[in-house]
């Protein structure tokens, strides 16, 4: 048993402890999401509109930081005694996702803390759903994240995944406008886009208006595909590799 | 302890290795030396199970790399060319995480600790951020990380490379001593002479293959008597023209003349009298790796 979730909770911890070491990138991953939003949502008098698409871009930003680290990482760094000490890879998996996890977590709750300025208020019970949602999407984008990078040589390959597929499947998310209105094929788009949920799950407990198809869908649709990314990342970890790179 | 049986891998078309074997007893330092490129790197990332070998078989402490990998995992320590501290946590720490990937904890992982960053001189530093120290210290840190849990085998990558020669003798004696009071074995790989003529047993590898191999003694004794080396203004013309005179073969490399003879001394002085004038500088030495290994490959290592 301790074999399994020790090597998961130092890596969990090794996290929280390199974060707490570098504060500014606190700084640096809630600073331009609350910029954007700031600037959009004043410019179009509706900051309650683009709130929860700001909090999912916090989020994103803080998970994709932490998994772009694992490219540099396994070249060299931490990563390379891992992979080859008998801790069983789905641990190393769990506990870096985790770890990534609960500080994209922990942003998202900074985040939070902005929520009057869009005419939210949350009652303090209705803060344990909330941060509960906020958790669950952090780890969703955490597995994505891990997935993308895994592979990956170098960490420009990573930038450029970031542009032409995260940062687009946010635009089409509901972030910047509602599923309800969307056209033609972008409608469609969004509909399968598993981040359209992530919006919704967040607009429904904060009771902000494109909440559809509400809550219970949108945490049952979130959570499969934090699942799906998981098995995913379980999976490509285990695997063995026959290539060059380290 | 260490068995390698007929390995051979290759990089799409490339062939990185080529049928190597060789065997590494217990409780001996054994080296793998050779130039950048020559297959080091993939052998140790086999026998470091983190690749797969396109065909043959490794074994460490009787566990095949490929059919158990975590048997091999138990047994091994690993020092990489490249840092595999966390920079931004404490030696400390670092070695507590080590720890617990092993499923070290508690009382038992803290006297590990304790005895490993005494072993290696580092019992001052343990609260120091892995930053803060000097390339030799950390390399120390990395060793006594891959020694926590108290491995038959340690694998060590060119982890000698970077520092000056200070620390490079200063890792030797840790590494010598570690042979000795621990019985562990070690396997190195190297470019550096030096290093590789302080193993019991080495390797020389070379585009893949094994092009000999024995102890650091042994391999100089290949080549009998003497090295003399020239530097002449035209070495080609110079070689053909000593061949003839003298019936040795000298090799040509860099603008320079390698003879390999007995009674290099009385050489010397024939050869400065018969070519007056032709001959800028003259050199004589004991045969060493290097000669080695340009008498088996005619490349240089470095």
């Amino acid at each position: 048993m301790s074999s399994f979730f020790l090597p998961a909770a130092t890596l969990w911890q090794r996290e929280l402890v390199r974060f707490w070491r570098q504060k500014s990138r606190v700084l640096g991953v809630v600073a331009s999401p609350l910029v954007f939003w700031l600037l959009i949502g004043y410019g179009s008098n509706d900051l309650g509109r683009f709130y929860s698409g700001a909090l999912v871009l916090t989020v994103m930003f803080s998970a994709i930081f932490s998994t772009i680290s694992i490219i540099e990482d396994r070249r060299e760094g931490f990563l390379l005694s891992m992979l080859v000490s008998p801790a069983p890879r789905t641990s190393l998996v769990l506990g870096k996702i985790l770890g990534s996890a609960t500080l994209a977590w922990i942003q998202g709750l900074i985040f939070l803390a902005f929520a009057p300025l869009a005419g939210v208020s949350i009652h303090p019970l209705d803060l344990i759903p909330v941060a509960a949602a906020i958790f669950l999407i952090s780890f969703t984008l955490t597995g994505l994240g891990f997935v993308i990078a895994w592979r990956m040589e170098s960490t420009a390959g990573f930038h450029a995944i970031m542009n032409l597929l995260l940062v687009p499947m946010w635009m089409v998310s509901g972030a910047l406008f509602p599923m309800a209105t969307a056209h033609g094929v972008i409608r469609a788009i969004m509909w399968i886009n598993p981040l359209t949920y992530s919006i919704t799950l967040l607009n429904s407990l904060l009771g902000l208006p494109n909440a559809y198809p509400g809550a219970f869908t949108s945490t049952i649709v979130t959570a499969a595909f934090g699942l799906v990314l998981l098995l995913i990342s379980g999976f490509m970890a285990a695997q063995k590799s026959t290539r060059s790179a380290a | 302890m260490i068995e390698v049986k007929n390995l051979t891998h290759r990089y799409g078309d490339r062939v990185a290795l080529s049928n190597v074997s060789f065997e590494v007893k217990k409780g001996e330092i054994f080296g793998l030396l050779g130039p950048n490129g020559g297959g080091k790197s993939t052998l140790f990332r086999i026998l470091s199970t983190m690749m797969a070998p396109t065909s043959g078989a490794a074994s460490i402490a009787g566990h095949d790399v490929e059919r158990d990998p975590a048997a091999v995992r138990r047994a091994i320590g690993v020092v990489f060319q490249t840092q595999s501290l966390d920079k931004a946590l404490t030696v400390e720490e670092n070695l507590r995480a080590q720890g617990h990937l092993h499923a070290l904890s508690g009382a038992d992982l803290r006297e590990r600790i304790e005895r490993a960053m005494e072993r290696l001189g580092l019992a001052d530093r343990c609260k120091d951020l892995v930053e803060t120290l000097s390339g030799g210290l950390r390399r120390r840190v990395e060793i006594a990380k891959a020694l926590l849990h108290r491995p038959q085998v340690l694998l060590m990558d060119e982890a000698s490379s970077g520092l000056d020669p200070a620390a490079r003798r200063d890792l030797s004696r840790h590494v010598e001593s570690l042979r000795e009071h621990e019985g562990v074995t070690i396997l190195l790989t190297t470019h550096i002479l030096e290093e590789a003529g302080r193993c019991d047993r080495l390797i020389l590898l070379h585009q893949g293959s094994i092009v000999a191999h024995g102890s650091p003694g042994e391999l100089r004794a290949r080549i009998g008597g003497d090295v003399v080396v020239l530097e002449v203004a035209d070495p080609q013309a110079m070689a053909a023209a000593i061949e003839e005179r003298f019936g040795v073969h000298p090799s040509v490399g860099d603008g320079q003349l390698r003879v390999e003879i007995r009674d290099g001394h009385r050489f010397i002085t024939e050869v400065v009298e018969a070519f007056p004038g032709a001959i800028d500088s003259v050199g004589l030495h004991k045969p060493t790796l290097e000669d080695v290994f340009v008498h088996e490959t005619g490349a240089s290592i470095e």
